[in-house]
């Protein structure tokens, strides 16, 4: 007798139900949505946004097949792309009134269109690769030891102040290499130094060097402070990002840290990839000058010919500038900037922190210039725009700046933005990168799917035929494998690749292996002269062993994948390790419990449909 | 139907010492052709800019060509990809060109001379990453070969692991040696593909190890050889099966998986057809040299009973 055990029977039943249920999304396909996102950090999506943008369709006499609201932004479904890039532009005009200063983010999506029953169970398609759907893929590295040696020069700077202030004399501060060297004349001053160093700079590990006249202190920068350095640098770097891919209006960007220094990005189904590289890849520099008013002087640079070392500028809103080659203080030298009000006044203001060699280059400017007008600039790729202008009223000193004046609070906000992104903690290079045409994601799904489709029904005719009654059994336990093995990729979001396609065919090609020994175990013990019941019970447990064996080390090889495996081959491994493990469920569980279904309950079984079963003449030892 | 009426075990053991050495000459070749001629390493591993372009019609490779050495590029390499309408250019890593820039300069270049092209496709990627992957790529294959010893060490014995990794690392070279001998490209998803073969081909090895021990442990009066013989005999047709189940569904991905497919299918199509060779005809004889017998799997308490013949039968 074979027969399952009721619990052995539903738990196979409850999973290829569970199995069939997450696999269902993945047929209903995508369609098209408008995405509306916020583009600032201070503006919230909520209900007041939703009922906007349904306002906005009804204004323009658009219907919609669905609109939701979710952590994403508002989504609105459509029935076809022509609505949906109507839709687009309708939303993209009420939403962002001034296209020179967007506030939201409109965006072309594809949102699954299974039913909404589906979707509450949290079944969801898998997510598509961008080799799959299209799109662009970077790999941007932090430039960490350029980040180490600013933030060491401005530590440089800051120790001169400190020494000037506590009236210690010292033979001069370099930076060499990744340390900083203090040379002094006497021991009893370098004692003194080394207290105020312990004192006012506890980022830094000193330590004592040379003898006689030649007196030296050597800090570096103590790891936890490299390390937290490291950890602002990339958090300012994606931080910068993010701000400028919302300028690209892409649905659903990834921005993520990859390793110590590395970020990825993509962004899917990004057609226009010149503009997105151009985007990210924007070096910001921040640089104050002053504005030469000189009467006269802005007529003559207007009419062509500016004064000598001078330059003429655009301030945000139009308004030209005339402004002085010579560059009074770099974004270097900017530690914070921030958005909030005037103390007094309660206008709107930006609040600039400086460090201490900034703050004392800031306090002589000011002291020089009252009543006259600096600029901040922002330079990109080489061309420069004037962020703000402000009048100088009096000296500042201590590194705190306040800008207010004329200023709304969202201005005020970008204005913070745009000086922050400007003062980006490392540079960054783009070090790899993937472009991938929508049609030739398209392409590649098609492909994908046929081999896995005829290599599925070769390998079906082939069982039935050899197994009969049993290869149908293994083919059923096959699709399964199938079912399982998608709904796991369904359940767990995974990014499904063409190499992840590759690996479930060639996962459901090694899972057949399984069945086969399996198949072979039972005929061998019916060869041998055993009951067909028998045989079965014997031929099942018997081949288990091997198939658990050769299926951990298959897995090994797996696992070194996913761990060493990047970019695609992580696909790969991915969908390679979990079929492994769906194999073994269905190939031995589920395809017993179908075995057990036929013939389990028969008493008086005199043969087994599993192909003709040879027996030699005499036979083999 | 049934495909294998084997009446009696093939002696394989006695055509050892042949097998072993056709093994060991394709194994030297592989390590020639390796040495020679190298691999052909895709812009993965070696850094550079590689650009797919669409035509409508039949591209003229000459005009891109052409185009792009009037556009200041050298050493760079045009080819049809798949179809006569589909181009693959690839550039190396250089100096003032090694930027992210590249793809939009080479499509003006290309545009000038050969215009109607659609950009499908770029990759670029930076010298460190190129390096990292190929160090990574290495040690992942480290990682598998470890694992995989110490696996069936625990799992069997000794001798059968050493020769299983022997017999597997011998496929791979193979595989190897063949893109280096025909200069096709080894990418990463090929790399993945050699690394799946190592883990599918130790199965087929386990296969017949595992029949190995239960024979040792069943029938008693067997010669090592035998047992061999009879392991590998007794396991054959499902090792033809499961290795023609497979390669079908490679093939499939052959012919229908275009061009990214294919070269991950061909060094699978390599790896499974010798992977059913080495694990009958190289880890097979490689464990009797190694000198595996009776004693190692059977325990030693377990004396015979006493007046037994020596087939280990009693009545």
């Amino acid at each position: 007798m074979n027969r399952y055990p009721l619990w052995k029977n539903l738990t196979v039943v409850i999973a290829l139900v569970l199995g069939f249920i997450y696999t269902l999304p993945n047929f209903f396909g995508e369609s098209p949505a408008v995405q509306v996102s916020s583009a600032k950090a201070t503006l919230k999506v909520d209900d007041k946004t939703l009922s906007r943008t349904e306002q906005a369709l009804k204004g323009a006499t658009i219907e919609h097949a669905g609109i939701q609201l979710d952590s994403n932004g508002v989504k609105v479904r459509f029935q076809n792309t022509d609505t949906q890039l109507k839709a687009k532009d309708v939303l993209e005009k009420a939403f962002n009134p001034d296209p020179a200063d967007p506030q939201y983010v409109v965006a072309l999506n594809l949102l699954s269109a299974s039913p909404n029953w589906l979707t509450s169970l949290r079944a969801l398609p898998m997510y598509l690769g961008l080799d799959l759907r299209g799109g662009v893929h970077f790999l941007l590295q932090v430039d960490m030891k350029g980040a180490l040696t600013k933030r060491l020069d401005s530590v440089g700077a800051d120790l001169r102040s400190l020494m000037r202030d506590k009236n210690i004399r010292h033979a001069g501060i370099s930076r060499e290499g990744e340390r900083l060297v203090i040379r002094f004349r006497e021991s009893e001053v370098r004692e003194k130094a080394k207290g105020v160093l312990a004192d006012n700079q506890g980022d830094l590990a000193v330590t004592e060097s040379g003898d006689g006249s030649d007196l030296k202190l050597t800090a570096t920068l103590k790891p936890e402070a490299i390390k937290r350095l490291q950890e602002f640098a990339l958090k300012q770097n994606i931080q910068t990002l993010h701000n400028r891919i919302n300028e690209l209006g892409v649905a659903e960007p990834v921005i993520q840290q990859q390793g110590a220094d590395r970020i990825v990005v993509q962004l899917p189904g990004v057609q226009d990839t010149a503009k997105a590289k151009d985007i990210l890849g924007r070096t910001a520099t921040l640089e104050v000058r002053m504005v030469d008013e000189t009467p006269g002087a802005i007529d003559a640079a207007l009419a062509g010919n500016p004064p000598f070392g001078t330059e003429l500028y655009t301030e945000r809103g139009a308004q030209k500038l005339l402004v002085k080659k010579q560059v009074v203080l770099t974004g270097d030298r900017l530690t914070d900037a921030q958005s909030g009000f005037d103390n007094q006044t309660n206008e709107p203001a930006v609040h600039l922190t400086l460090d201490s060699a900034g703050a004392r280059i800031f306090k002589d400017v000011t002291r020089e210039n009252v009543g006259k007008r600096m600029a901040i600039l922002l330079i990109e790729k080489g061309k420069g725009e004037v962020i703000t202008a402000p009048v100088i009223r009096t000296e500042i000193g201590g590194g705190r700046v306040q800008i207010s004046g004329k200023m709304t609070t969202t201005e005020a906000n970008d204005v913070a933005l745009l000086l922050r992104a400007g003062s980006l903690a490392a540079p960054m290079d783009i070090v790899e990168e993937r472009t991938i045409g929508p049609s030739l994601g398209a392409d590649n799904i098609k492909k994908g799917f046929q081999s896995t489709m005829w290599g599925f029904a070769a390998i079906a005719v082939f069982m039935i035929i050899y197994y009969q009654i049993f290869g149908v059994v293994s083919v059923l336990a096959l699709a399964a494998n199938l079912l399982f093995l998608i709904a796991l990729l369904s359940l767990l979001q995974a990014t499904l690749t063409l190499p992840g396609i590759a690996a479930i065919a060639l996962t459901l090609g090694m899972a057949i292996d399984a069945n086969v020994l399996i198949n072979e175990r039972v005929r061998e013990e019916l060869r041998i002269g055993m009951s067909p019941q028998m045989a079965i019970t014997e031929g099942y447990e018997r081949a288990f062993g091997t198939i658990l064996d050769s299926n951990i080390t298959t897995l090994i090889a797996g696992l070194a994948l996913l761990i060493f495996g990047s970019g695609p081959v992580r696909g790969f491994a991915v969908v390679h390790c979990l079929g492994i493990l769906t194999s073994i469920f269905s190939s031995v569980v589920v395809s017993r419990a179908l075995v057990n279904l036929i013939y389990g309950g028969r008493k008086k079984l005199a043969s087994l449909a599993i192909g003709q079963v040879w027996k030699p003449g005499i036979a083999a030892k | 139907m049934e495909f294998f009426r084997i009446k009696n075990d093939i002696p394989f053991m006695r055509h050892a010492l042949k097998f072993n050495i056709i093994s060991l000459v394709t194994f030297l070749l592989a390590v020639f052709f390796l040495g020679y001629k190298g691999l052909h390493l895709s812009v993965e591993f070696t850094g550079g800019t590689l650009i797919e372009v669409k035509y409508e019609q039949a591209a003229e490779l000459d005009k891109i060509r052409g185009a792009l050495s009037k556009g200041g590029y050298s050493d760079f390499a045009v080819q049809n990809f798949g179809s006569s309408q589909d181009v693959l250019i690839r550039l190396p890593l250089k100096g003032e060109q090694n930027n992210a820039q590249l793809g939009e300069k080479v499509m003006q270049a290309i545009s000038a001379d050969a215009p109607g092209a659609k950009l499908q496709r770029v990759e670029f990627v930076g010298p460190q990453v190129g390096k990292e992957l190929a160090e990574n790529g290495a040690l992942a294959l480290l990682l598998v070969i470890i694992g995989i010893v110490i696996y069936l060490a625990f799992r069997f014995e000794w001798r059968f692991s050493v020769s299983a990794i022997i017999a597997n690392l011998h496929d791979v070279i193979i595989i190897l040696g063949f893109f280096a001998a025909f200069q096709w490209e080894f990418s990463l998803s090929v790399l993945a593909a050699v690394l799946a073969v190592l883990g599918y081909s130790v199965n087929e090895s386990v296969v017949v190890f595992d029949r190995v021990r239960e024979t040792f442990k069943k029938v008693r009066g067997m010669s090592t050889p035998q047992v061999l013989d009879h392991a590998i005999t007794s396991t054959i047709s499902r090792t033809i099966i499961t290795h023609g189940s497979t390669q079908l569904m490679v093939l499939s991905m052959l012919v229908f998986g275009g061009e990214t497919l294919y070269y991950f299918a061909l060094a699978l199509t390599i790896g499974i057809c010798f992977g059913i060779y080495s694990s009958v005809l190289v880890a097979a004889p490689l464990v009797m040299w190694l000198g595996v017998s009776r004693e190692q799997f059977v325990a030693p308490k377990k004396t015979a009973v006493e007046g037994a013949n020596e087939d280990g039968a009693v009545v």
